[in-house]
């Protein structure tokens, strides 16, 4: 069957007059001129990795403080007021250490695996969205790097990628440690990413877009006069967002699924090997999907950057969004650290029977329900 | 004019993937390369403008099912391939046999084609297309294929599955 005769039986127009219909509609403001595009990009990706690169620093320096102080010692304190230059020493630790190559582990691959895993971790923050848009003289531009229009399968592809950091560290470690927590680890994400992308077809039903600018617009508003129109509260989706916070624990490897680098039990797993930066990245890695992941919940359940907008000042109406965004993040990391302090962790059998058998049921029970309620309100 | 060269890097790309896969000892590097081969694909089809296809496939392809291909290749431990002398008679009919195979396919393509180009927007490329298309015209298909997955899983249960012992189950 060609295309011609598709588009005509649906329709009644041809394929290309659909497709620049949609995309008439998508382009909503104007294009800028290419050499400004270019600049104002570049600036965009340069502020977003710096933020991205620091933001993950002091996640390192709130963990290490939070957790202290739920164990009943201070944390970090010594380097600066509060500990703050602490991550500023372990970087400058990381880079003088010895960076340790093991004699016989397969080299291209061992070189190669934490500069996949940091690449594919960082990479995801080019879709997320920060806040609405940013009016600089004449220039009107999102504060997002780029919206694709598929944005949410972009991270989920890119999270899928990341899986190959962990298997190909351990595997090419030539250690049985190593062995063992790359496979254990890289199966565990493998199963729980199902569950995860089952979980957030609840919200693409209900906002009808893949874009996750558009999914943060179909949450504007308020209902019953004060409760915002978040997914979670209007869209009823509390139990896809919980589903998706234990899927993304597991799928970051954090406590308390994370066997695959557990101490007592397989000394550090799929890292054992690593040394100094290619340690650093695999750290920096780990914590950039959290990152991630706090960013995404916040986009597709809690409704994004929404909040009181005030001021007399336009730039200052524009970069308020930021503020929402940030303390959304900010308690997400902070629910992270906590459970981390507090629960044990998992047994493999009992992590994986968890998201094949409970997980992953109750995210396509979550999906059915959300789709029959869709389809009968429509 | 871009859009050509980003077909002709990423079909490269793609051509220097798959040559690489047949060409390299350990399988390991196989599989990345074929990995690779799935990324550039995936950018060929965004380049026809089939957007959930590009995603899905490096969802699906790259980011699954070459991930459970590497797993086979850590759990088996499989090493680089020996060496074997190159059979004299693979190479006599071998190469004439690929020229002409690429011969015909190509007066195939050549002589089948009406505009020799698709053009970017004539294929279903949004997700709400792709919807309707697999559950309205191809629905049928779509069951059956999921079904047909489901039998493929079933089978790969029964083939792994110890086989039960009476004796054994009643001491532990």
């Amino acid at each position: 069957m060609t295309s011609g005769q598709w588009a005509v039986k649906q329709t009644g127009m041809t394929a290309t007059d659909h497709w620049r219909q949609t995309t008439r509609i998508r382009r909503k403001t104007n294009a800028l001129p290419i050499l400004t595009f270019i600049i104002v990009a570049v600036i965009k990706i340069a502020l977003a990795l710096f933020v991205l690169l620091t933001a993950v620093a002091y996640t390192v320096w709130l963990e290490r403080k939070v957790v202290g102080h739920m164990q009943n010692r201070w944390g970090p304190t010594r380097v600066g007021p509060f500990g703050l230059l602490q991550p500023a020493a372990d970087g400058v630790k990381f880079l003088f250490k010895e960076d340790l190559t093991p004699p016989h582990v397969y080299r291209p691959l061992f070189i190669a695996a934490p500069m996949i895993a940091v690449i594919f971790a960082i990479t995801s923050i080019a879709v997320i969205p920060f806040g609405n848009f940013l009016h600089v003289g004449s220039i009107t531009t999102p504060m997002q790097i780029t919206d694709v229009n598929i944005g949410l399968l972009v991270v989920l592809g890119i999270t899928s990628l990341g899986v190959y950091g962990v298997a190909l560290s351990g595997w090419s470690s030539n250690s049985k440690y190593s062995l063992l927590g790359g496979l254990r680890a890289s199966a565990q994400m493998i199963s729980y990413e199902i569950a995860l992308g089952l979980s957030l077809i609840g919200v693409l039903i209900l906002a009808g877009t893949f874009s996750l600018r558009g999914i943060v617009e179909a949450q504007g508003g308020h209902f019953w006069g004060f409760i915002p129109n978040w997914n979670i509260f209007r869209g009823g989706q509390f139990v896809a967002f919980f589903i998706y916070m234990m899927a993304a624990y597991a799928e970051t490897n954090r406590i308390p699924f994370d066997l695959p680098e557990a101490e007592t039990e397989l000394v550090a797993g799929y890292h054992t090997e690593y040394s100094a930066m290619k340690f650093a990245m695999f750290f920096m890695a780990e914590y950039a999907n959290m990152i991630t992941v706090a960013c995404l919940a916040s986009l597709l359940f809690l409704g994004g950057w929404s909040g009181p907008v005030f001021g007399p000042w336009e730039w200052l109406r524009d970069l308020e969004p930021l503020v929402w965004f940030a303390a959304r993040i900010f308690i997400f990391l902070f629910i992270y650290i906590w459970v981390r302090g507090t629960l044990p962790r998992f047994r493999y059998d009992q992590l994986m029977a968890f998201g094949w058998k409970f997980l992953l049921p109750l995210a396509i029970a979550n999906l059915v329900i959300t789709a029959l309620v869709v389809a009968w309100r429509a | 004019m871009l859009h050509l060269i980003l077909f002709s890097v990423f079909g490269l790309v793609c051509v220097v993937g798959a040559v690489n896969l047949l060409l390299q000892k350990h399988p390991i590097n196989s599989a990345l390369s074929l990995v690779v081969v799935m990324g550039s694909l995936a950018v060929e089809y965004l380049l026809l403008g089939a957007e959930f296809v590009a995603a899905v496939q490096v969802i699906v392809y790259a980011g699954a099912i070459m991930v459970l291909f590497v797993f086979v290749i850590m759990l088996l431990n499989a090493g680089e391939e020996e060496h074997t002398e190159g059979s004299r008679v693979a190479w006599l009919l071998g190469i004439p046999g690929m020229l002409a195979v690429t011969v015909i396919v190509c007066w195939a393509l050549l002589m089948h084609s009406d505009t020799r180009t698709v053009s970017l927007g004539a294929l279903p490329g949004p997700p709400a297309d792709i919807a309707q298309l697999l559950f309205h015209e191809f629905l049928l298909p779509f069951e059956v294929t999921s079904i047909l997955v489901l039998i493929a899983i079933m089978g790969a249960v029964v083939l792994a599955a110890r086989p039960e012992s009476a004796p054994e189950r009643k001491e532990g």
